[in-house]
């Protein structure tokens, strides 16, 4: 082992204990890996294979199947754009356009200085306050390109 | 106005805490009936009520308790579904952001009807904030002796485990969410089996909605009757409806049952922004087939109505879109996230959903071919009640439905080998 931390291990064991069966906990390690580590390589979800004494590849399958497991390094601000269609038919789409020419990355990419990674994501399950956007763990609400701009300003300094 | 029955709280400062709930009459319910009243007579309860599910299906939620073998030797299980995945619909969040503690208490009581010790809530992955509220209110439930062991010294145990999901919206189909909470990839199972017969864990399971199991204090504290006493005769209770796209307000809005659309659109939401005028409304969520201006002129919203153009209440999500956006884009973006969220595990709706984005976007992009129409039609016809989960209906529904009644505008497109919009 030795690629995860000793404190996640833990944190891991016992999170599987709450649950009937110790697979179960899967999900809630791959999340607890990726705090830690950002993403998901090989040699992270094989170490949660040992821990919760899984096959291999239980884990790499349950991790490919879900969108918010990363298997790539991240940027530091994961930017994800909601462009269903309560965001879109009100200025979703412009926005998350707009972010790929500030950018000049595509959907899935991130910003050579590794500042910004950008998603364009389905329904976020907020529409009352499209168009949406998540970066990292909150909302950012009621946007425009002008207050994405003065988001997007505040988080490179 | 009708008595709140779901939001009669969140309007107070901290109406997440315990604190507040239980200055409010909350955990009430659970006390008149945890150890005093027999399981059997709150299902009872329940099914006089009325009350039916609020996830989309709108399946009567004592009807589906009653079917939990109570001798059954194996373990019960409860889940609920928090997973909103379906667009359009946040209804869910804001009853977990500002009153968690009735949720709770909803799962509580329901667990104690139905013989579960062991209750899930399957929240989505996006909703951390939402999450983090969720576990501090089941953290203070359990301080507070209404989860663990002996519950206010009733005897009776109850662990409710917090599952985050992870980005798919199939997870949100009862049986994939069984499969998410088992740590599998979110495939659905076959039916039958049905979850009240082998649910998780083998177990006899119930899997209820959010809104569904947030009505529970109330119908056991007020009484079955003063539930259905709201709504309509098939339809009882409120309904929390979640308004977006081009109105003036967008928001979630408690309304009994049988409220008229029209009404919620231009008084409850202020009419259509900017005075633009109204082109199609969806009326439950993204599955459901859109609705024309003419159609929701006399458009009761309750789970009997019925228009020509067929209406369906869904989960409570009304998008309202104006007359700027083209159709032919609309479906596109629709189909898009169909084909993104098809598991894959069936052939109609994997090569179906991925089929008719392709077409689509083609046409909405000027490629349009004469006999597109009909080909999306038939695509959808190979997919609708061909699939093993109800997401190969849910892809079609809205397509049939666009492709239909929009059907001017794809020829525009065709003809004119271009997006007019
Ligand atoms: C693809 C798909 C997605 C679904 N998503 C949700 C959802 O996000 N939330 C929900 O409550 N029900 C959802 N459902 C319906 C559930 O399968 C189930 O019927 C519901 O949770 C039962 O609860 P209720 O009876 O209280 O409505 C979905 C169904 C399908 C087929
Ligand atoms: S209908 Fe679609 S989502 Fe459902 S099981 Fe089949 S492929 Fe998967
Ligand atoms: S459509 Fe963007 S949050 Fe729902």
């Amino acid at each position: 082992m030795g690629n995860l931390s000793d404190s996640s291990i833990k944190e891991i064991k016992k999170i599987a204990e709450k649950y009937p069966t110790t697979e179960s906990a899967l999900l809630p390690a791959l999340y607890i890996a990726q705090r830690e580590k950002g993403w998901l390589a090989k040699e992270t979800m094989d170490d949660i294979a040992d821990v919760l004494e899984l096959p291999k590849v239980r884990v790499y399958g349950v991790a490919t199947f879900y969108t918010m497991y990363y298997k790539k390094p991240m940027g530091k601000y994961v930017i994800q754009v909601c462009t269903n269609v309560s965001c879109m038919i009100t200025g979703g789409e412009e926005i998350y356009e707009h972010l790929i020419k500030v950018f000049g990355i595509k959907s899935g990419e991130t910003t050579g200085d590794g500042l910004f990674s950008l998603l364009e994501v389905e329904c976020l399950g907020n529409c009352g306050n499209a168009p949406v956007m998540q970066i990292n763990e909150d909302f950012y609400e009621n946007l425009t390109i002008k207050v994405v701009d003065e988001i997007i300003a505040k988080l490179k300094k | 106005m009708t008595e709140a029955v779901l939001l009669s709280r969140v309007e107070l400062k901290n109406s997440h805490t315990l604190k507040v709930y239980e200055e409010n009459e909350g955990y009430q319910p659970l006390k008149k009936v945890l150890g005093k009243v027999e399981p059997g007579v709150i299902i009872d309860d329940i099914k006089e009520s009325g009350l039916r599910g609020r996830g989309g299906a709108g399946f009567p939620a004592g009807v589906k308790w009653g079917f939990i073998d109570k001798d059954s030797p194996k373990t019960k299980y409860l889940a609920c579904n928090a997973d909103e995945g379906e667009p359009g619909t946040f209804k869910d969040r804001l009853l977990m952001m500002e009153d968690p503690h009735q949720l709770i208490e909803g799962i509580i009581i329901s667990s104690y009807a139905i013989g579960v010790e062991t209750a899930f809530i399957y929240i989505r992955g996006e909703y951390h904030k939402e999450a983090d509220i969720l576990d501090a209110a089941i953290a203070e439930a359990y301080k507070g002796g209404y989860l663990g062991k002996n519950i206010q010294g009733t005897g009776y145990d109850l662990e409710l485990i917090l599952h985050r999901g992870a980005g798919s919206y199939v997870c949100g189909d009862e049986t994939a969410l069984m499969e998410s909470i088992e740590g599998h990839r979110g495939n659905p199972r076959l039916k039958p089996p049905f979850p009240a017969v082998v649910g998780l864990y083998g177990g006899p399971t119930v899997i209820n909605n959010v809104e569904t199991l947030s009505a529970i204090p109330f119908i056991i504290s007020k009484g079955a009757e003063a539930y259905s006493a709201i709504g309509t005769e098939k339809s009882a209770g409120t309904k929390l409806f979640c308004v977006s796209g081009n109105v003036n307000n967008p928001g979630v809005y408690e309304l009994p049952l049988g409220f008229p659309m029209k009404k919620l659109i231009y008084e409850v939401c202020g009419g259509m922004k900017e005075g633009r005028k109204l082109k199609g409304v969806i009326p439950g969520g993204s599955s459901t087939p859109i609705l024309l201006p003419d159609e929701i002129e006399d458009l009761e919203l309750a789970y009997e109505s019925a228009t020509p153009g067929g209406f369906m209440l869904g989960s409570g999500a009304v998008i309202v879109i104006d007359d700027r956006w083209c159709m032919v884009k609309i479906a596109a973006r629709l189909a898009k996230f169909y084909a993104h969220e098809s598991c894959g595990q069936c052939t109609p709706c994997r090569e179906g959903t991925t089929w008719t984005y392709k077409i689509l976007k083609r046409i909405e992009a000027g490629g349009g071919q004469e006999g597109d129409p009909e080909l999306l039609l038939d695509i959808q016809d190979n997919m609708f009640g061909k699939t093993l989960c109800p997401l190969g209906d849910a892809a079609a529904m809205p397509i049939i439905a666009i492709v239909e009644k929009f059907r001017d505008e794809f020829d525009q497109h065709i003809k004119e080998a271009r997006c007019p919009y």
